[in-house]
């Protein structure tokens, strides 16, 4: 019991500490469970990045849904879980409604005229490093024009267009993937 | 009823992202504009507000469309359907976890869904760039009012600073927002 109570509030922690999540949290997951608590070793957490980048979901989410079944099962990938989204929940809860009182008012409307334009920009951020972690070859070039083809101009659903491009990258593998390696 | 198609709406986004964070956000944009649940301009507000407060950006922004279209309940209902997809497979996957990351399957959705990211995220760009710029106006009114060229500055001045310095996202926020409180001040919007 005092673990999965430790478990919460050490992801209670991680998630009211780091902005922005993903890849920001490693370091201090990294800290906390590996080598404070002791929980996973630090060749784990390599392994955790690893896992989610190819599992869908938030990577906090997945990191403390992992570290807690591997401390104490079940109970603890809930408390763990709970713990990280927790912050994030209550402190959003405050500010949506912040947010609904105080758009009308003059000078924060300004403030997101420029918030909106720096916005754009971490999305270019954000599109250069995913650039960076997709293998550079004919096959994601062309796939990664079409995609943006389907989505920006033709509005085929997102959920179509990704499942289309997992069976499509499964079948590319198997064809001529495994040769390369 | 609103607090289900919150929750199925977050679930698809939960089960069809893959690499976090922005990789959400076409699909985002795909429901929030198939619900009506916010403007383009203020999804964009949003994502700002999600990146200046701690927390996975993918709950922060689950929390803030399920609260202002549904209060508490739809916070909750679309915060728990975006985390519990990964909540379930990473049960399942931390069972037989080392050979999954390796495993033939695993390995050739991820070389077809990694392209896929790169194009989603570049039309959540477009999106992005039409909100700012005011889609929808007179190319002539676009480019005759004052308001695209003080957004292009900004733009790239966020562009450069967080390139270059590396600046902290919430740091560029706060600098972007300083910067168009004072311009709407002095000049007005």
């Amino acid at each position: 019991m005092k673990k999965i109570f430790e478990l919460f509030l050490t992801f209670f922690k991680i998630g009211a500490f780091t902005f922005g999540g993903g890849y920001a949290m490693i370091p201090l997951i990294k800290r906390e469970a590996a080598e404070k608590k002791k929980w996973v070793s630090e060749d784990d957490i390599m392994d955790i990045v690893a896992i989610a980048e190819s599992t869908p979901g938030p990577i906090a989410v997945n990191a403390a849904t992992f570290i807690g079944t591997r401390t104490a099962g079940f109970p603890g990938a809930a408390a763990a879980t709970f713990g990280v989204v927790l912050p994030a929940f209550l402190i959003i809860l405050g500010v949506s409604a912040l947010f609904r009182i105080t758009s009308d008012i003059k000078w924060i409307s300004y403030a997101f005229f420029g918030i909106r334009a720096a916005v754009l920009a971490l999305i270019l951020n954000a599109f250069v490093s995913m650039y960076k972690q997709c293998p550079k070859n004919l096959f994601s070039y062309v796939l990664a024009g079409a995609v943006f083809v389907l989505a920006a101009f033709l509005k085929v659903p997102v959920a179509a267009i990704i499942g289309g491009c997992a069976v499509f990258g499964l079948a590319f593998y198997a064809l001529c993937g495994r040769k390369r390696e | 009823m609103i607090y289900l198609e919150l929750f199925l709406a977050f679930l698809k986004i939960g089960v069809c992202t893959f690499g976090g964070g922005y990789a959400m956000l076409p699909m985002i944009m795909e429901e929030v504009e198939a619900h009506g649940w916010a403007e383009s301009a203020a999804l964009l507000d949003y994502v700002g507000l999600s990146e200046s407060t701690p927390g996975p950006f993918a709950v922060n922004i689950a929390t803030f469309i399920g609260e202002s279209n549904g209060g508490f309940l739809g916070a909750l209902c679309a915060t728990l359907g975006v985390v519990l997809p990964s909540f379930i497979i990473i049960l399942a996957v931390a069972a037989f976890f080392a050979k999954y990351s390796k495993s033939f399957f695993v390995k050739g959705i991820m070389s077809g869904l990694r392209p896929a990211v790169v194009g989603l995220v570049a039309s959540a760009a477009l999106f992005a760039a039409l909100a700012v710029f005011g889609a929808g106006r007179d190319v002539s009114a676009v480019f005759s009012d004052r308001n695209t060229y003080v957004s292009l500055g900004i733009f790239a001045l966020s562009a450069f600073l967080v390139f270059k310095p590396k600046l902290h996202p919430a740091a560029v926020i706060g600098v972007a927002a300083t910067i168009g409180a004072a311009y709407g001040a002095i000049f007005g919007i």
